[in-house]
């Protein structure tokens, strides 16, 4: 599941509130509010997979719900490989 | 330890002062409060010598905050106290609450004037009594000693920073304004025969903490701040890890504690005078100034050959009723003064249920009362 | 570079979460409402200033900010309504070795507290104070409050408040704060930044964040959604540095002066010693 050289964006599903805040301030504009509700009925975050994150983490600045984050691919630790 | 640091030796002081001594004593290292007659002297001489010890005085806006502040303090590691009359009592009811609340250690001087309202400021009055028990909103119990000497205000302080530290809650200490602007002889005793008790702390590593797990005497052991605890507190209802908990079941729990710590330890903590009460036909029941003045009395219905026994009260709170029971089985009658329209003597009323007759001889205050009326109360009670 | 979307079932731990309680979220604040944001711009400051978290205490009164409290893990106060800075003054004077930092709202801070906010920035205590201004009441339901501008509707103010709003940060500035900013929540790295500089300022330092309240003040203004008001911050806010916060006003009703308004030194207390946080 965790390659490297990625960036990688983990969402909460059920901590997201749908405030939307994240989908305003992606300065690559990926993130869109899904069609998929979580168990309290809020539409939830999800990611265009085929766009260019570039490790900004506003989304998770900006997230009042701590339901989102990014980990970087030069943060990510050293997978030990075969 | 400086020469300043504990006073040992005879002095001639006030109340207020015998206050401020008998905090210094009891270790006492932070006063917050603002100034009031009567008690106003206590923190004169607070500020005077807190700094003297290594502690800190610190006089705020008013005493919602003075309150709020002692309980910070408290938290932050320090014996803390504040001291104040009705009018500020009123304002601290709110952050007594939270000191229940919260389970802190700390002690709160009333010395009472008359009121209601700003009443008489520099007179005496014993109206607050109710208000100690009852005057913060919520159901919780509270303890609540009166001294009736300067030596008593010096011993009661003492007690009361240990009642505070054993029991984790605000201490009520209510003085009167005739205590607390006598002067008088106090004997301060060398520092190791003062017998100290500082809060428990928690003998688990902070992941395992819980702030509101009690022991099994009711009493939580209480964590530093600062100390890597990461502890949660509020005035929330809350569970045993302090997080807030909206749930009549959680509740129940919580007050209940809040409540029986204090009245399963009622043989720990009650602390009472009796004179001639073994054979009495009649109690004089008192507390405060008024216990030295009914003693006038009780000595001159002795000469008239009635069988008056004086009971004083030193805890009002918890109000040591069993004490009161046995007595009515005993005594044709109960008379109590007080400097007030009847507080105490409801306590005294539903702790007789009817066992005996009860007088009352309220005064209003702003002197104490004559002798002679508490006297004729005794004369009429067993006619 | 390739993205990948990851949900709860994979997991990686929020760079937060060390400081969170956790197991208390979802926390109880409104879709939209800006506490948590500001709450992780403190968080992120807080871990970059370099003060020792052990030694930070958080104390909250009562309202939606006061809940801020009970999320944080770190030793943290939930008090009575008004009274946080007065009890931090008595945890302050009494442990002198702790960095404590007051977290409240604008009625919290201004209306019921409102004395011991002038008073603990007259004697200049050393703390830090975050007041989140969302200009209503919120936890009771939108009332009006000390900030409301003129003219805005609340649930006690209908036809529009008839009253004059207090200017949080000039009335900290005036009362003797040795650092007064103002910033919007939608001003992510510049609130933070203030924050760790707030956080490491001696004296009594106070920074007002203009925060949303979807569900009250919001829709109650024309402004329904946390994120219609986090637009209208961005478009409304400009930059202002030393600034006198007396002739910036905070209503939303037309520009938002924010920035670094005081930053300047004075005696404090307590005073300086040894092996103070931060110090």
């Amino acid at each position: 599941m965790i390659k490297s050289k990625q960036n990688q964006v983990f969402v909460m599903t059920e901590w997201c509130k749908g405030c939307r805040f994240c989908i305003e301030f992606c300065p690559q504009h990926l993130l869109y509010e899904s069609d998929e509700t979580n168990s309290k009925g809020y539409h939830i975050v999800r990611m265009d997979d085929n766009g260019n994150c570039i490790g900004c983490e506003m989304c998770s600045m900006v997230c009042p719900e701590f339901a989102i984050h990014v980990v970087t691919a030069d943060e990510e630790p050293e997978k030990g490989e075969g | 330890m400086s020469d300043r640091e504990h006073l040992e030796g005879e002095h001639f002081m006030s109340g207020d002062e015998a206050c401020s001594e008998g905090a210094i004593s009891a270790g006492c290292r932070f006063f917050a409060g603002y100034p009031i007659t009567p008690a106003t002297e206590i923190a004169e001489r607070m500020s005077d010598r807190l700094p003297e010890v290594g502690g800190t005085y610190v006089q705020m806006e008013d005493e919602l905050g003075s309150m709020a502040a002692v309980l910070g303090a408290s938290w932050g590691d320090a014996k803390a106290m504040t001291a104040t009359s009705g009018p500020g009592f009123s304002l601290m009811m709110e952050n007594i609450g939270l000191g229940v609340m919260l389970e802190t250690p700390c002690v709160v001087v009333n010395v009472q004037r008359a009121g209601p309202s700003t009443g008489l400021p520099t007179m005496v009055g014993q109206g607050d009594m109710m208000q100690a028990r009852w005057g913060s909103h919520g159901c919780y119990s509270i303890i609540a000693i009166s001294p009736d000497s300067v030596q008593e205000v010096f011993d009661l302080m003492i007690k009361a920073f240990n009642l505070a530290e054993r029991f984790r809650l605000p201490v009520l200490v209510m003085m009167d304004g005739a205590v607390g602007h006598m002067y008088e002889k106090v004997v301060i005793p060398p520092l190791d025969k003062i017998h100290l008790v500082t809060r428990r702390r928690p003998d688990v590593p902070p992941g395992e903490y819980w702030p509101y797990m009690p022991d099994e005497d009711l009493i939580p052991p209480m964590a530093n701040t600062g100390e890597g605890y990461r502890f949660h507190v509020t005035g929330l209802t809350h569970d045993e890890r302090g997080y807030p908990a909206m749930d009549p079941e959680a509740q129940d729990k919580l007050v209940r504690r809040l409540v029986e710590k204090v009245e399963r330890h009622r043989d720990e903590i009650i602390e009472l005078e009796e004179d001639g009460t073994d054979d009495a036909e009649v109690v004089v029941c008192a507390y405060g100034i008024t216990a030295r003045v009914a003693t006038i009395a009780v000595e001159r219905a002795r000469r008239e050959g009635t069988r008056v026994g004086l009971l004083r009260l030193i805890t009002v709170w918890p109000f040591p009723e069993d004490k009161i029971k046995s007595l009515a089985r005993q005594v044709k009658a109960f008379v109590v003064p007080e400097i007030n329209y009847g507080q105490i003597s409801l306590e005294v009323e539903r702790s007789v249920a009817g066992m005996a007759r009860l007088a009352l001889v309220p005064h209003m205050g702003g002197d104490v009362h004559n002798p002679a009326t508490i006297l004729e109360a005794i004369r009429q009670v067993i006619k | 570079m390739n993205v990948l979307a990851v949900t709860d079932e994979a997991r990686e731990k929020h760079p937060l979460e060390d400081y969170l309680r956790v197991d208390r979220l979802p926390h109880i604040w409104c879709p939209g409402c800006g506490l948590g944001t500001i709450l992780g711009a403190f968080l992120r400051g807080l871990l970059k200033s370099g003060l020792t978290p052990d030694k930070v205490a958080v104390v909250s009164g009562i309202g939606c900010t006061g809940r801020v409290a009970g999320y944080i893990k770190l030793d943290s106060f939930h008090t009575t309504h008004g009274r946080a800075i007065a009890f931090a003054t008595g945890l302050k004077l009494a442990k002198p070795e702790l960095k404590v930092v007051v977290f409240s709202g604008d009625g919290d801070l201004a209306a019921i507290g409102g004395n011991h906010l002038i008073h603990a920035g007259r004697r200049n205590i050393d703390m830090t104070v975050l007041c989140v201004n969302n200009f209503n009441y919120g936890m009771t339901g939108g009332q009006f409050g000390p900030t409301t501008p003129e003219t805005a509707r609340s649930t006690t103010s209908r036809a529009g408040n008839i009253e004059n709003p207090f200017n949080m940060s000039a009335l900290a500035a005036a009362s003797g704060a040795t650092y007064v900013a103002r910033w919007t929540a939608a001003q992510i790295h510049q609130m933070e930044k203030s924050i760790i500089e707030a956080l490491l300022k001696k004296g009594f330092s106070f920074v007002e964040i203009i925060s949303p309240c979807p569900t009250y003040y919001g829709r109650m203004n024309r402004l329904p959604t946390g994120l219609d008001q986090m637009r209208y911050y961005r478009s409304n806010s400009v930059v202002r540095h030393g600034a006198n916060p007396n002739e910036v006003g905070a209503g939303t009703n037309g520009q938002i002066v924010t920035g670094k308004f005081i930053d300047i030194e004075r005696p404090y207390l307590p005073g300086p010693r040894d092996g103070e946080n931060g110090g």
